[in-house]
């Protein structure tokens, strides 16, 4: 009797932590869903090719997405070599038991759990006001050139903000890449460096490339980092300089949700940018699972 | 192993460089590696320089607050934390005002806010972020297990805008509709946007320290005649709980620094008050409203680095507990279970 009690009871709390699994993939649905049916009738050509009209009530989401693509293009070409030298530094040239590798980690780890509202000041404090106003004062700019909010300081505000998400993966991919490779490489003469260039990196090649489209998938999402650093309400032309502000899809959401004048009529727009937004976002996110789950099973053959 | 094998090979590297009579050749290679890895070593500060950076310049931006007069005649500490007469013949009161005639800058509505939202997305995501992860990690079929891992951490990619904006658009009409709250937007809702947020971290970490505990621990429990869910609930849990908590620590780091969904779906409305039902200000919800209209260099401003300071010392401190924990459980389990 007293076992029966005891595996009803546990099955009973077994069904309940289900529950608890299942209640998080239906809260993902939900979200996919709504996005899904309140934007798909409105994400047409025009509305990817155009920009806003009639005071955002209308038109489309254009320079948004080309703002997007340039500072995520941006982020990407300052995070990547920093990110990917930093990771080779800690598993491949670090002595065993460095005190510096360890500092590194440490600051690694820390970096990424600084909340992204606080890389929005410091991009505003240090890109902004001491970079740029360096460079202004230095250059010879009379009024503010670089000392002004632009595309190039939020993307490498951006930058640092991704760069644990670089180091982590591209660590892992490291890891992947079999030590018989390296000494083999050695034994054969090669130096360090030669063994790095041609037989470590491109064995983590796809490790890599999973980090730096999670990275990409992580900056065009982030908006508070952007809030004060370059990002526009509004502007009629692209940004062309690195010193321009921009549109930006995140950004342009949360305008559109807060900031409308007329909620019934941005609906329609604020689900299609919405719907984008998450496409991109998961489209990224897809290819970073599809790399690894593809050198996983490579490895796995390889074993 | 890995690290007996590396250094193998760094011992063949050096005697190999390590040969009495070299070629000019060999020696300009020789520099050239000892160049190389001096720049990768240098590379490698960044890390390193970013976080002291990140906390000299909005140290430094904050700092006015105590050395300019002015500012230090505006927000004062006393002004910051303790009730403060706002209006002649009320007793003193806790008031974020800072753009107004008479400047009123106490921190506690903020805090409360914080707190608040906080404590709200907390009490949803760690008992569905922990049960979830122990369903995963030991009673899903391995088939659905694959299935869950990867659909649950896709939630942790919805950039947190959009989750502002269904917390804002679907959840506040929601809530309105089945509880009948008065304001739309309030800590509830903004605490539920939160939770969606830091689910995904919680559960991720928490099935990490659950998959760590050795498999010995669990056949040892089954044969001594406990079922699964015992064996989960007084074994496995317990050894992984250093682990789970850290993962709980991890989120609630998370929740507070967390923006976007704050701004969004608070109602951004500094009260003072312990009702629930109550709009709400963040700590991060006013830096991201207020930095954008700031005269740069006024008190204004530096309360607002100041503000920022504050989050990064929450957040540092909280990460530090979180890492040292979840470190421990694995030195503890891969310690026994050798």
């Amino acid at each position: 009797m007293k076992h029966t009690i005891r595996w009803a009871l546990g099955g009973a709390l077994t069904t309940l932590t289900g529950l608890a699994a299942l209640l998080i993939v239906a809260m993902l649905a939900i979200i996919l869903l709504d996005v899904l049916r309140g934007g798909a009738g409105h994400v047409t050509w025009t509305f990817l090719s155009e920009p806003p009209s009639d005071g955002m009530m209308g038109g489309g989401i254009f320079p948004a997405l080309y703002g997007t693509a340039a500072l995520t293009l941006l982020m990407t070409l300052a995070v990547m070599p920093v990110g990917v030298l930093t990771a080779v530094y800690l598993h491949e040239y670090a002595p065993p038991g460095s005190r510096l590798a360890a500092a590194v980690r440490v600051a690694v780890s820390n970096l990424a759990g600084v909340p992204s509202i606080v890389f929005g000041l410091f991009g505003l404090g240090f890109f902004i006001h001491f970079v740029g106003g360096s460079m202004d004062r230095l250059l010879g700019y009379q009024e503010l050139h670089w000392a002004q909010p632009g595309i190039l300081w939020a993307s490498l505000t951006l930058a640092v903000l991704t760069l644990p998400v670089v180091i982590v993966s591209t660590e892992e991919a490291l890891r992947a890449v079999p030590m018989d490779h390296r000494t083999a490489s050695l034994a054969l003469g090669a130096t360090r460096s030669q063994t790095l260039a041609r037989v470590v990196l491109p064995g983590a090649l796809p490790g890599i490339l999973t980090g730096a489209v999670l990275a990409v998938s992580r900056g065009a999402g982030e908006v508070a980092p952007i809030l004060f650093t370059g990002a526009a309400y509004f502007l009629p032309d692209l940004p062309h300089t690195l010193n321009s502000q921009f549109m930006h899809l995140g950004y342009h959401t949360y305008v559109l949700a807060t900031q409308s004048p007329d909620v019934e009529a941005t609906q329609p727009l604020l689900y299609a940018t919405v719907l984008v937004l998450l496409a991109l976002t998961f489209a990224l996110n897809l290819v970073a699972v599809l790399i690894r789950a593809h050198t996983r099973r490579r490895a796995a053959a390889a074993h | 192993m890995d690290r007996q094998v590396a250094m193998q090979g760094r011992g063949l590297v050096e005697t190999a460089t390590a040969a009495p009579r070299l070629s000019s050749a060999a020696r300009r290679r020789q520099l050239r590696e000892k160049v190389i890895a001096g720049i990768i070593t240098a590379v490698a500060f960044t890390g390193i320089a970013a976080l002291v950076l990140i906390m000299v310049f909005i140290a430094k931006e904050a700092l006015a607050l105590f050395l300019d007069a002015h500012a230090r005649e505006e927000a004062s500490l006393d002004k910051m934390f303790l009730p403060q007469v706002v209006r002649k013949g009320r007793p003193p009161a806790f008031v974020w005002q800072p753009v107004s005639g008479v400047p009123k800058v106490s921190m506690i509505p903020l805090f409360i806010g914080t707190l608040k939202t906080t404590l709200v997305s907390m009490m949803v995501a760690v008992p569905v972020g922990v049960a979830g992860a122990l369903y995963v990690a030991e009673f899903a079929p391995r088939r659905l297990r694959e299935v869950l891992k990867p659909v649950i951490e896709l939630l942790a990619g919805i950039p947190s805008v959009v989750l502002g904006f269904f917390a804002l658009m679907i959840l506040a009409t929601f809530m309105q509709e089945n509880f009948g709250l008065t304001t739309r937007l309030n800590a509830v809702v903004a605490g539920l946007g939160l939770a969606l947020a830091i689910v995904p971290v919680i559960f991720t970490v928490s099935e990490d320290a659950l998959t760590a505990v050795p498999r010995s621990y669990r056949e040892a429990s089954l044969a001594l005649g406990a079922t699964p869910w015992e064996t989960a609930w007084k074994v496995v849990l317990p050894a992984a709980a250093p682990g789970i908590l850290a993962a709980c620590v991890l989120g609630f780091g998370r929740a507070i620094g967390e923006t976007m969904i704050v701004l969004m779906a608070s109602g951004n409305a500094a009260i003072v008050s312990w009702n629930f039902a109550d709009s709400v200000r963040s700590m991060s919800a006013t830096i991201a409203a207020e930095m954008g209209e700031v005269v740069v260099g006024s008190p204004h401003y530096s309360l607002l680095f100041f503000i920022g300071v504050e989050l990064f010392i929450f957040t540092f401190i909280l990460n530090m507990v979180a890492s040292t924990w979840a470190r421990r459980v694995l030195e503890r389990l891969t310690g026994a279970g050798a």
